[in-house]
Order: C-alpha cells, then sequence, then structure tokens
C-alpha cells in the first residue's frame, strides 16, 4: 500500500480518528505546561540545537573517543554498517554467551533492522519489556505508531481484548490491572533471560557510557538483570560531555511526553566490576549507521540532531490526523518524513516530504531547533531534479514559471481564467467540480472569483481618475 | 512614504476586493501606495514544490520590481513571508542578488503588522459589526510573527466581538498544493477547522491570506454552511466599497 492508501485507510477508521484526538490534546498540553518550568526555553533550545550539532560537527572524533572509554571500562564496541549487519551482531553476541531468552527494552534503532524477527528466525527468544512495544509484540509484531508511544493508535478496550486473548485471562477494565497484568507476565522473563538488549538515547563521548531515558523502569532491568547487555542505538546519538547530556535532558522528557524528568534514567558504564553489585558481566554498543554518514554528507544533515523525543509528530496536524502508520516505516511524523526517504531511499518513499503544509508547527517545537519544513523542501528538490514527481505536476510547475515570468500573457491569461471561473461558479458563485482539481473539490467547494482580475479592475480605477 | 504593494496571484484572480481594501487601509495611514504593473508571483509554488530555478527567476523579477520602494507589503502572511525568509535561500550561490533579496526582504512586511507597527493606524475605516474569530495563517504566524497585530486592529472597531477558537493556530490544511495533492488530508484538516469556527457561533471567520480563505471556504460551504462569512481581515476593516468589485 502507498502512502495516501494508507492515510485513506487511517481517516476512514473511526476508532483510530478517536484514539488519536484523545492523544493530540494530551501531549500538546502537558508540553506546553511543562516547557513553563523553565526560565529560557528559547535560550535551552538554543544550546541544545549547539550541542547536538558540535557534536555531528565531528561525528568520527566523538565516536573514537567513546569507543576507547567505552574500551577502557570494558565494554566491546562493535559498528555495524548496515541494518543486516545489526542482527549479525546480535546474533552473534548470543552465541558467544550461548544466551537463548533475550529481554529487550525499547530501540527504534532495531526497528530499522527487523531485529526481533532476525532472532526468532536464529531459534532465539526475544520479549519486548516497554509496554507499548510488548502490546504490539503480543499482536503480532504490530508496526509502532509512534516512536515515544509505540501503541499509542490503541485504547484501553482493544488493549484489554488483547490481553485476555494472549494471557488467556479474565478480561480487564482498569488501566492499573492491566498493568499489573503486564508485569507479573514480564517478570518472570526478566529472571529467566540470560541477555538484554536496549536502545540508547546518548552515548556519552567523555566517559563510554549508555544514558537510558525511560518511565517503566523496564530498561533498568533489562540493562541489570541479565549477564550480556548490549546496547544498540545510531553514531548520531553520541554527545561530547555529560555536562551536554544534563542540558538535553532538560528538554527531552519536556518535550516528549510533558515530564519534568523521566521516571528512570539510566547511565550505564562499563560492565561490573570486582566489587561491585549492580550491572551486566560483558557489555556491548553495537553503533549504527544504515544510512546515517550519507545523510551527514548531505542537504538534510540537521536531521541527524534528533533527539526522538516525539514534539514533532505530536503537534504534526496531518499525523494527527493520519496517525503514525500512515507513514509506510519505523519513523512517521515530520522527523520521519526526512529520515525514512534519506534511509531506505527517496524513491522508496516519495510522498513523504510531499504530504505536509509546511505549516513548521514541528519547526517550533524541536527542542534541538530541526529546520524541518526546510529539511521537506530539500527533499523535495530532489525529486524534482530526478523527475520523481509526475510529469504533470513538473509540466504544471514550469508552465507556471513560464507564464509568470511574462506579465502581459500572465494578464491575458488570468483575465480569460477568472472569466471561466466565474462561469462555472454559476449562480452561487461555488465550483462543485474543477476540472484538473478534483483533489480539491472532492471534499470542498471552490468559491468562484467575481470575474474580473485585480489587475484590470485596478487599471481601469487608474484611467478612471 | 512610497508603499509598493504586492497584489499576490491569488488575490489578483480570486479575490480583487482584497488588495483593494489593502490599498484603502494604507492610504487611510498616510502611504502613497504604488501597484506595480508586472508583478505576478512571488515564486513560492515553485519553491515549495522542488523547482528551485523556476523559483529564482520569479523572485528576481520580484526584487526588481520592488527594490526601488521604502516597503513591499502584502495582504499575505504566505507570500510576504517568502520574499523575507526565503528569498536569501534561494539565492544563496549569488551574491549580488543576495544582497538585493536581503535589502528587500528587511523591508517587506505583512499588511497588518505594517498597519500597526509601521503607520501605527489608530483608526480603521471599516464598518463590520458582528463576531468574528480569527485564523492565524502557519506563515503568518511563524514566519512573519503576525498574532497579536489583527486583533490590535480589530479591537479597533467596537462593533466587532472577538472570539477565539481553541486551535486558532493549527494549520487548516491548504498548504499550497498540498491542498490538491493529498486532498483528502487537506479537506479533514479544513473540517476540523470549520468546526472549531462553527463551535465558536461566529458570523465571520477572519484571517490574512487568501490560500486558507478560500479552503475553509470550500469547506464551509460543502459542509452545507452557506451563512459564516469566511474575511479577510482587510475586508473587515476597511469596510465595503463599490469600486472594488467586492463579494457580497
Amino acid at each position: 500500500m502507498h502512502f495516501k492508501e494508507r492515510a485513506h485507510a487511517s481517516l476512514g477508521d473511526a476508532q483510530l480518528q478517536q484514539n488519536l484526538k484523545k492523544f493530540k490534546t494530551k501531549f500538546v498540553t502537558t508540553r506546553r505546561e511543562a516547557l513553563t518550568e523553565l526560565d529560557d526555553v528559547e535560550g535551552t533550545r538554543e544550546a541544545a540545537g549547539a550541542i547536538r550539532q558540535r557534536a555531528l560537527d565531528d561525528l568520527d572524533a566523538w565516536l573514537e573517543l567513546f569507543e576507547t572509554n567505552a574500551t577502557a571500562r570494558g565494554a566491546v564496541v562493535l559498528w555495524a554498517d548496515t541494518p543486516a549487519d545489526v542482527n549479525r551482531h546480535v546474533i552473534d553476541i548470543a552465541r558467544r554467551h550461548g544466551s537463548n531468552k533475550i529481554i529487550k527494552s525499547k530501540s527504534m534503532v532495531s526497528e530499522e533492522s527487523a531485529l526481533d524477527h532476525a532472532l526468532e528466525s536464529a531459534g532465539l527468544t526475544v520479549v519486548e519489556t516497554d509496554l507499548g512495544e510488548y502490546i504490539l509484540q503480543i499482536n503480532d509484531y504490530e508496526p509502532p505508531s509512534h516512536i515515544i508511544g509505540p501503541a499509542l493508535h490503541k485504547n484501553k478496550a482493544e488493549v484489554a481484548e488483547l490481553f485476555a486473548a494472549k494471557h488467556g485471562t479474565s478480561r480487564k477494565s482498569e488501566i492499573s490491572d492491566m498493568c499489573l497484568e503486564a508485569r507479573k507476565v514480564l517478570r518472570s522473563h526478566y529472571l529467566s533471560a540470560d541477555m538484554g538488549i536496549s536502545g540508547g538515547n546518548f552515548f556519552v563521548a567523555e566517559t563510554g557510557s549508555v544514558v537510558l531515558v525511560t518511565n517503566e523502569c523496564n530498561a533498568t532491568l533489562t540493562t541489570t538483570l541479565p549477564k550480556v547487555h548490549v546496547a544498540i542505538s545510531g553514531i548520531e546519538k553520541v554527545v561530547p560531555t555529560l555536562e551536554d547530556v544534563a542540558t538535553l535532558m532538560r528538554l527531552l522528557p519536556r518535550s516528549a511526553t510533558g515530564q519534568s524528568i523521566s521516571n528512570y534514567v539510566d547511565i550505564l558504564t562499563g560492565v561490573k566490576g570486582e566489587g561491585e553489585f549492580h550491572g551486566a558481566e560483558h557489555m556491548y554498543f553495537i553503533l549504527v549507521d544504515a544510512g546515517r554518514a550519507r545523510v551527514l554528507g548531505s542537504e538534510v544533515k540537521e536531521a541527524l540532531r534528533c533527539i526522538r523525543c516525539g514534539a514533532c509528530m505530536n503537534h504534526c496536524p496531518v499525523y494527527q490526523n493520519i496517525g503514525g502508520h500512515s507513514y509506510g516505516w519505523v519513523y512517521p511524523g515530520p522527523i520521519g518524513s526526512i529520515l525514512t526517504p534519506s534511509y531506505i531511499g527517496l524513491e522508496n518513499a516519495p510522498d513523504l516530504p510531499q504530504a505536509s503544509t509546511m505549516c513548521n508547527q514541528c519547526g517550533v517545537v524541536c527542542p534541538v531547533k530541526i529546520p524541518l519544513p526546510d529539511l521537506q523542501r530539500k527533499l523535495r528538490e530532489e525529486e524534482f531534479r530526478r523527475e520523481l514527481r509526475p510529469w504533470s505536476e513538473r509540466f504544471g510547475l514550469r508552465a507556471w514559471s513560464w507564464l509568470a515570468s511574462r506579465p502581459s500573457l500572465f494578464a491575458l491569461a488570468t483575465r480569460i481564467g477568472a472569466r471561466a471561473l466565474k462561469v462555472l461558479g454559476g449562480r452561487e458563485r461555488l465550483i462543485h467540480r474543477l476540472p484538473l482539481g478534483g483533489g480539491w473539490t472532492d471534499g470542498r467547494d471552490m468559491p468562484a472569483p467575481a470575474g474580473r482580475t485585480f489587475r484590470d479592475l485596478y487599471a481601469r480605477r487608474g484611467s478612471g481618475r | 512614504m512610497r508603499v509598493g504593494f504586492f497584489v499576490t496571484c491569488l488575490v489578483d484572480l480570486m479575490r480583487p476586493s482584497i488588495a483593494f481594501a489593502a490599498i484603502r487601509l494604507l492610504e487611510s495611514g498616510g502611504a502613497q501606495v504604488l501597484v506595480p504593473p508586472t508583478q505576478t508571483c512571488c515564486g513560492q509554488p515553485g519553491y515549495n514544490s522542488g523547482d528551485r530555478s523556476g523559483a529564482k527567476a520569479l523572485a528576481a523579477k520580484v526584487v526588481s520590481e520592488f527594490e526601488e520602494c521604502e516597503y513591499l507589503v502584502a495582504p499575505s502572511g504566505s507570500c510576504s513571508g517568502m520574499i523575507k525568509t526565503h528569498y536569501a535561500d534561494l539565492f544563496r550561490d549569488d551574491p549580488e542578488l543576495l544582497s538585493r533579496a536581503s535589502a528587500l526582504g528587511a523591508k517587506t512586511y505583512e499588511l497588518t503588522d505594517f498597519l500597526v507597527n509601521v503607520l501605527k493606524l489608530d483608526r480603521v475605516p471599516g464598518g463590520f459589526s458582528g463576531r468574528v474569530t480569527y485564523h492565524d495563517s502557519c506563515a503568518g504566524l511563524r514566519e512573519m510573527g503576525v498574532k497579536q497585530q489583527p486583533r490590535a486592529l480589530l479591537a479597533r472597531n467596537a462593533d466587532v466581538t472577538l472570539i477565539e477558537m481553541p486551535d486558532c493556530e493549527t494549520c487548516c490544511g491548504f498548504g499550497g498544493t498540498f491542498s490538491i495533492k493529498y486532498g483528502e488530508i487537506s479537506t479533514r484538516m479544513a473540517d476540523n477547522k470549520c468546526q472549531q469556527i462553527v463551535d465558536t457561533g461566529a458570523d465571520a471567520v477572519v484571517l490574512g491570506d487568501l490560500g486558507c480563505i478560500l479552503n475553509i471556504e470550500g469547506r464551509l460551504r460543502r459542509r452545507g454552511d452557506m451563512k459564516t462569512k469566511v474575511m479577510h481581515i482587510a475586508e473587515v476593516l476597511a469596510g465595503d466599497s463599490s469600486e472594488s468589485g467586492a463579494r457580497g
């Protein structure tokens, strides 16, 4: 299915529309309220954007420093050029340590390589422990629809049905009861797993640490109970210092869920040392390129500043109406409209940079000041250059600029146009069906013009004086 | 004060009354309004659709037509935003045009911003009376900083009552060619906007961009609402005039 068909299906799904409506008001309001706690929101955004940009400007150097420091603390740093490399590394690690059962906290990067499927194909058991991801996993690996709330498209009743069916329990009506049920199921998995996989919100170069920002304690359990911990994230997630993390953390939870701070922030540095009680005995970092180095050298490189808060999609009026699944790949919403074409090829996602009104609501809420509409426009330029748009559109645009460069001809054409549109509008002065404009008139009328252009009327006024 | 008036291609074709109303407002504030006769389009359709070279040609044309004026004023946040905030990007590789475009950008204003902050208009001639709600068009709000200006002007007319809708800053779904390419999504967004407008019980929704006007009015009428007026802020402030060919 293509974008338009998926969007069409979402727009017609009454249940989804109801769920989306609820989601929309919640995140927008909580973010706005949380940001009032900061003295200087704009200054903090400026600083956060600069921190991320500084990391990207010398990414190779920060990554090397990270590798040196992580290795010095007993961790192993592995590099994955492609999504397939991620899966290969994880399976290798599991084999090396004889791990059969894997618990996993949230990682969007692992969605890029469909890691769970690869692990299962290799005969390993994997259990998602983020509640949202767990819901999707037991629903036959339904894809996530949001980067921080993967199951946001589902409501309480849908989850209650799913739990009753999959757990073989009585149907619960309270969210707290459903949470207790999930906790009970997941606790046994935590205790029996021999390997834990997490994502990574930040990799800290000066300490070789990974930072995990979560709300359910599942990442803490996943990374400290099993003897092996594997943290997977993109190479762009490195930041120079812990001080930088402190600044970014002023904005990440506030922008994401409207929390001053998330319930848990784990900073994991190295393997369990002698005499230490907590931590994994073996720690691996898988740093994933999978298109990121290419983006770094492209016109849309600022997209790599992203700290995955989800504010752009929470505030996007297109996302709010069509939901995350319409975008077709791992990352939905405005940031997805840049990342998806960049990672899987513009020719495979030609609608995404186009399906935006460029209202810039995303740009003004982004905590690291990614100029999202400008980046969408860069990709539109590439589509135009590479002739990825329909010929009719390219022809129309060329014809428009040709005509508008010729004032006399333009005046004549618009004079005729204004009259023709007036006629089409009839007595009601409303056009119900516009030739070649079905995209407009399928759902709207076109108010008809009065029949004379301003240019004509103004010239008449001038001569009348 | 010589003010170059950028009509915008949409107003020229679809609703000249907006331009006449804007000119009356500018003149009432003491401006001498010039309307360069060769003007056509600011280049935004091409720019936002990836046709850089087409957009560049039209942008260069606007620069040469308006650079002699003391100000450029447009009855549109979208077109003035294009000129003020995007021309520099179009000419980033052309130092000569870049400096001319930047100079023009610095004196480019959205109509209500100009009326409030440059002309400091303290009286408006308009005779509109009734309850209105104001829709903040995206480019006006987020590129040109237009938020309080139209509200301040509306407040100068004692017969106008402003009733705000909760999501007045949410996009109406127009988005230029988006409205045709993704008509179904665009229509839904317009529908949400219409619902909010209707819920305020206002007699008219007022706004500053004709693209959004056509979108909102088009959806209101298709919904069967023939009574809620959709008016440009200039039309509300300047009142009706027989010479403008204004719509009823």
